[in-house]
């Protein structure tokens, strides 16, 4: 009888014990994910408490598909768990419309004119600012130096897919594991959609026309992937269904890639001795041009926006309005050194020698989110924007499965036709299931 | 010669159960390793077995988050859970086991289907409870679904041990004038023990390991030991060897656990196998 006398008491302790309430006045819950600019973030974020000594930040660290989906649950359940979400430039248009964002006017001092257009217009909608840009990307053409020495090649200013092509046939040495090229092959809307979408714009393929109607059976859309799956077949990595970024840095950090084509992200990380093998070794130049050799390219801003639902709106915008100022640029530097403060926002960074001498790629990513224009044109009109993305909530549905479609192919379950009819039927569904298309 | 057959039938044997053994602790192997590489190490091709360990990874850890504050509130979530669910599942188990009735059968079948619904298709409405009752990001909150979600297995569990009881030992203490409490809690319970504690570790090994509405439930004053881990993975940017280090720090405490009460384990769940 004491024993049980024991666990009913215990059981009353851990009941009292566990109550807990969620929010507590003057505390910001910030959600973030785990990108080391986020990090140095978190880190330099006691500089704002002290001069803010009645805000207290509150950080919930989680895997970017789980702060996509509790962010979301969040916004539209209206539960206001959290007072700063990161989102990148597909969601803060769409959420916007939504009336999930609030609308940000920052003050003078803080000089919105200084960011990048391209980033600014991507975080517009209806002419409304709905989140600050924290960093953003881009994409470029990352290559061995040394391997090009040894085989006697040279990269061009403005390569094109050719050319790459050429290139990565030559330094393949799948014997020493070299492998002439790596791409994303990973499924996935942001894997390796948002480089075959940028692949695929520049041979002039689009998604849809302007009646909605897919056009992914295109002979655009066909040569376009044809390259993609001939290149690293036959110079890729084994497995390549497997690699998205992270796993195609790692080959290329540990000396495995000939040429990468990615995110301008990598940049710093490549240059990194601590991280890279090949620091000493990397070259960069702009993403590779197709046939058609316009379109928009790729562009991906990691920004901070504030949602309707939190209870402490203004506190929260002073917050995003420190962490993505000039001021905490120069904190970064200060504290970190300028090679890793957040790229591709403000064209105020790209102006101090400093940077430009601490990150040579620096020009490169400049020019390339500059070029990106997710809201331009491609080789036919089109009633959506994005680069590497459709910016409509379906999506990242429709992404997804015709990522896994374009894996397959990779895999050899299917040839580059049957991918393509396949996905063009999936997505005719899908835009019809979402009332979008009839 | 039978003999001889007999020495080497046991040694297969035992090589089969060492073979089998490191291959499903292979893994765990692997993460411990992984922890102490640099981010470059672990990710390299082919792995490397031999290396200069460090431990910036642990370092970084424990920079970057609280431990010790997950740590707590798996521990409190955990037992928790565990606690209230035998105290459901005990008499529960109890009168099924012990009284049928003609419906017993079926709400064991009706119990035991719960877990077969994936925990995300009723992502909606728990979220929605949670958020009424002002259970979002509590301990409480999360202690509560843990505690429903292994509910089923608890009681399936127990009403399994409590049929290896003779039922004449329970008449006999009812002869002797004990109530229905006084058989449960006095003759049944000691008899019954070792499998209740297998039981009570199987349960404290799911809530400690439960992920799915641990993410979906808290984001950061009852954030467990599995949002630590998840807190690490990054989609630009190496992290293999932190992860490694998170997921080590994180499975230590129940992998030190349950090899310390191994013995009482497999007592618990070999219980009532050999009359």
């Amino acid at each position: 009888m004491s024993r049980l006398k024991t666990v009913c008491a215990l059981t009353l302790f851990l009941s009292g014990s566990v109550l807990s309430s969620a929010h507590a006045a003057g505390t910001l819950t910030i959600a973030t994910v785990n990108n080391g600019d986020m990090i140095v973030m978190r880190q330099l974020s006691s500089e704002f408490e002290k001069a803010h000594p009645d805000i207290h930040l509150n950080w919930v660290t989680l895997e970017e598909n789980v702060l996509r989906q509790r962010v979301t649950t969040d916004i539209a359940m209206k539960t206001g768990q959290f007072d700063v979400v990161t989102i990148g430039n597909y969601e803060v248009p769409i959420w916007a419309k939504q009336g999930w964002l609030t609308e940000l006017k920052p003050d003078a001092a803080y000089d919105v004119n200084d960011i990048l257009p391209s980033v600014r217009d991507a975080l517009t909608s209806d002419g409304k600012l709905y989140a600050l840009p924290f960093y953003a990307e881009s994409i470029m053409t990352y290559y061995r130096k040394d391997l090009f020495q040894k085989a006697g090649l040279t990269m061009p200013a403005d390569p094109t897919y050719d050319q790459i092509r050429q290139f990565a046939d030559k330094i393949t040495d799948k014997s020493g594991q070299v492998y002439g090229i790596c791409l994303r092959g990973k499924p996935g809307w942001g894997e390796n959609m948002a480089y075959v979408d940028s692949l695929a714009n520049t041979y002039g393929a689009q998604w849809f026309d302007m009646s909605w109607k897919p056009l992914l059976t295109s002979d655009a859309w066909k040569k376009a992937l044809t390259w993609y799956v001939s290149a690293l077949k036959e110079d890729g990595p084994p497995g390549a269904t497997s690699n998205g970024f992270n796993e195609n840095l790692a080959l290329f950090a540990s000396g495995h890639c000939g040429i990468w084509i990615d995110s301008t992200v990598a940049g710093g990380l490549l240059f990194d001795p601590k991280q890279s093998q090949v620091a000493d070794k990397v070259g960069f130049a702009p993403a590779p041009k197709g046939p058609y050799g316009k379109g928009p390219t790729w562009l991906w801003a990691w920004s901070l926006a504030v949602p309707v639902s939190s209870h402490q709106s203004a506190d929260a915008q002073t917050f995003i309005t420190w962490a993505t100022s000039k001021e905490y640029v120069k904190l970064v530097a200060d504290r970190k050194g300028w090679v890793v403060v957040p790229a591709g926002t403000r064209a105020s960074t790209y102006a101090v020698p400093e940077y430009q001498k601490a990150a040579p790629f620096a020009s490169f990513v400049l020019n390339a989110i500059k070029t990106a224009d997710p809201n331009g044109q491609t080789a036919q009109p089109r009633p959506y924007t994005g680069a590497q993305f459709v910016g409509i909530p379906e999506f990242q549905a429709m992404g997804t499965q015709v990522g896994q479609t374009v894996a397959a192919t990779l895999s050899g379950q299917m040839t580059v036709d049957q991918a393509l009819a396949s996905a063009q039927s999936s997505v005719t569904r899908s835009l019809r299931q979402s009332g979008r298309a009839r | 010669m039978a003999l001889k057959t007999k020495r080497s039938t046991r040694i297969a044997v035992t090589l089969l159960g060492w073979g089998i053994a490191l291959w499903l602790f292979f893994p765990i192997f692997w993460m411990i390793l992984t922890g102490f590489k640099s981010e470059v190490e672990a990710v390299s091709t082919p792995p490397k077995l031999v290396f200069m360990p460090t431990l910036s990874s642990y370092a970084e850890v424990f920079e970057r988050a609280s431990y010790w504050h997950f740590t707590f509130n798996t521990v409190i979530v955990s037992v928790g859970a565990t606690v209230g669910a035998l105290l459901l599942a005990i008499p529960a188990a109890y009168s099924m086991a012990f009284m049928p009735s003609k419906r017993t059968r079926g709400t064991l079948l009706w119990m035991l289907s719960t877990r077969m619904l994936p925990p995300v298709g009723v992502l909606v409405p728990i979220y929605l409870l949670a958020r009424n009752t002002h259970l979002l990001d509590t301990r409480t909150g999360l202690g509560i679904v843990d505690m429903l979600t292994n509910l089923p297995i608890i009681v399936w569990m127990l009403f399994t041990f409590f049929r290896e009881v003779p039922a004449p030992i329970l008449e006999a203490g009812r002869m002797d004038g004990a109530t229905r409490w006084q058989e449960m809690t006095m003759v049944l319970l000691p008899l019954a023990l070792p499998g209740i504690a297998s039981t009570a570790l199987l349960s404290l090994i799911l809530c400690w390991n439960e992920a799915f509405w641990s993410l979906n439930l808290t984001s950061s004053n009852a954030a467990p030991l599995t949002a630590f881990i998840a807190s690490f993975s990054s989609p630009e940017g190496l992290f293999f060897g932190k992860l490694s280090a998170a997921s080590t720090l994180a499975v230590a405490p129940i992998l030190v656990f349950g090899w310390i009460s191994q013995k009482q384990l497999v007592r618990g769940l070999t219980f009532g196998a050999v009359k």
